[in-house]
């Protein structure tokens, strides 16, 4: 589904990305863990874009995205993306940051939209939100509806960085619940966390990211069981 | 009650130096000669109208100017690197220029150069006045917008994006509208200080409140009461805009309650 080869990413002379090759494929809930600043939340933004490789290439479906003329907004479409910080936009009611884009996007009419919004606000509970604003949910709410807004566009594949990271203890778990629903639907999932988890329970790869590069990877079970580099090792010591 | 016949009555005795008449008199005829003989205070409201005309005039010409020179500059700095695009450089050079041009000269030496060198063969003193002011307020409504535009968190343009919707889209309904309650403040500011500065555009010959004040003057040879009376006028009309632009920010910070 995305073929990433040698991706390479520095801003000014800083590496934050050196040489990274994965292919992720339909269905599989890929979790990126490591330390911080080790270039996770960068290798998930290069995948769709919001940080432009310094070189290598992404592949989407057999569609070259870090080609010069490929379409951006067309690719970034079937890829929805869930930020930590929730990101969604205050001058408009829950409703209408689910709809903005399916209809500007022309995915769907806006009685069609609506509809869609309705039914994905009832799967997170939310439904009597529809009219509010951002700013009158606690945190783990707009966290729900972020990624409800994603879904509304009828992704692929989803991207998380650290959805959880911004919430208090308490409202970890209905976020969790939501994405764990998702992945169980089938979605293909990349998800930066430190909640490990849900890397074990969800997860069907697990990636450790440091320094720029992917230094180890193994399906959760065995990731868990017996990391074998030394760094994975310290890291997991630390987390768990 | 003529108000004329005291008028002509008063002012008899104040030519004529009558040691009968009392202050509050000689404040009446000045008051009348100012305002009422022969209908003065419609070369007030003609001036008045004027300004307001000059001023929705610049303001539409400031804030079209200032919101493209704004996104142009925004855009240009947005670009993603190694994707630079030339025509949109040179656009934004121009841009620049324009910029600090207008901000690094005095408002008074624009408004001259316009009337007396650029349009020196126009009689048309109100229409260029109309439109150096509104050159001149573009640059710093500009500056304004592009300070708002980037002090918003970059997330928002990021989630637009990520969705898919495109620059323009995500400008236009996520990130415009958010920065427009931002600096709604300091474009109410802009608004009052174009207001007033109309006033300069009487040295080119602009017919505005300013240029009715001194017509009057030039025939009472009292300035006293035209003078107040023009900055009794701009108070008013300051205090009715800033009243609007309360009830307007009140209206967009409906989405901040919580
Ligand atoms: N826009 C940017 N400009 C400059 N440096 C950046 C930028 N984004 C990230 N970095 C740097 O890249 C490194 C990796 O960042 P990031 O991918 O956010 O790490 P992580 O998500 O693993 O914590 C950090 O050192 C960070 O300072
Ligand atoms: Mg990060």
């Amino acid at each position: 589904m995305i073929d990433v080869k040698n991706l390479k990413k520095s801003f000014g002379s800083h590496l934050v990305l050196n040489g990274i090759d994965q292919h992720i494929h339909p269905g599989e809930k890929v979790v990126v863990i490591g330390p911080s600043g080790s270039g996770k939340s960068t290798f998930l933004r290069c995948l769709n874009l919001l940080e432009t490789p310094t070189s290598g290439s992404i592949t989407f479906e057999g569609q070259e995205i870090t080609a010069p003329k490929a379409d951006i907004d067309a690719i970034r479409r079937q890829m929805g993306m869930v930020f930590q910080h929730f990101n969604l936009f205050p001058n408009m009611t829950i409703r209408r940051n689910i709809t903005l884009a399916p209809v500007r996007t022309r995915l769907m009419s806006q009685a069609e939209a609506d509809d869609t919004a309705t039914a994905l606000l009832k799967r997170v509970n939310l439904e009597e939100k529809a009219d509010a604003y951002p700013a009158q949910l606690s945190g783990g709410q707009k966290q729900r509806i972020a990624i409800v807004r994603a879904l509304a566009m009828k992704p692929k594949l989803m991207l998380f960085d650290e959805p959880t990271s911004a919430l208090d203890p308490e409202m970890v778990g209905e976020v969790l619940a939501v994405m764990k629903e998702l992945a169980e639907e089938g979605m293909t999932m990349v998800v930066v966390t430190h909640e490990m988890g849900f890397a074990r329970e969800v997860g069907t790869r697990v990636l450790f990211m440091d320094e720029g590069r992917i230094l180890e990877e193994n399906e959760p079970r065995a990731f868990f069981a017996s990391p074998k580099q030394p760094r994975t090792i310290d890291f997991l010591s630390k987390v768990l | 009650m003529d108000l004329a016949y005291y008028y002509e009555l008063w002012r008899g005795m104040m030519l004529s130096k009558d040691p009968m008449l009392e202050g509050w008199q000689v404040f009446f005829v000045r008051f009348y000669q100012a305002f009422l003989e022969n209908d003065r205070w419609l070369q007030y409201l003609k001036g008045a109208g004027t300004t307001l005309y000059v001023t929705a005039m610049a303001l539409c010409i400031g804030v079209a100017l200032g919101v493209l020179v704004a996104v142009i500059r925004t855009a240009h700095d947005q670009q993603r690197p190694g994707n630079r695009n030339f025509v949109l450089g040179v656009i934004n050079l121009v841009c620049k220029v324009y910029v600090t041009i207008i901000r690094g000269t005095p408002m008074m030496v624009q408004i001259l150069i316009m009337g007396m060198v650029i349009f020196s063969s126009s009689r048309n003193y109100t229409l260029v006045g109309a439109l150096t002011l509104g050159i001149n307020s573009g640059a710093y409504v500009a500056e304004i917008i592009r300070g708002g535009l980037m002090s918003l968190d970059p997330g928002q343009m990021e989630a637009g994006r990520s969705l898919g919707l495109n620059y323009f889209d995500t400008m236009r309904f996520i990130v415009v509208p958010q920065a427009f309650k931002a600096i709604l403040p300091s474009l109410g500011n802009e608004f009052i200080v174009l207001l007033k500065d109309t006033s300069m555009i009487s040295v080119i010959g602009g017919q505005e409140l300013i240029k009715a004040a001194r017509d009057v003057i030039n025939r009472t040879y009292d300035a006293m009461f035209p003078l107040l009376g023009s900055a009794f006028v701009y108070l008013v009309l300051v205090l009715i805009f800033s009243y609007l632009q309360g009830i307007l920010e009140r209206r967009l910070r409906q989405s901040d309650r919580r």
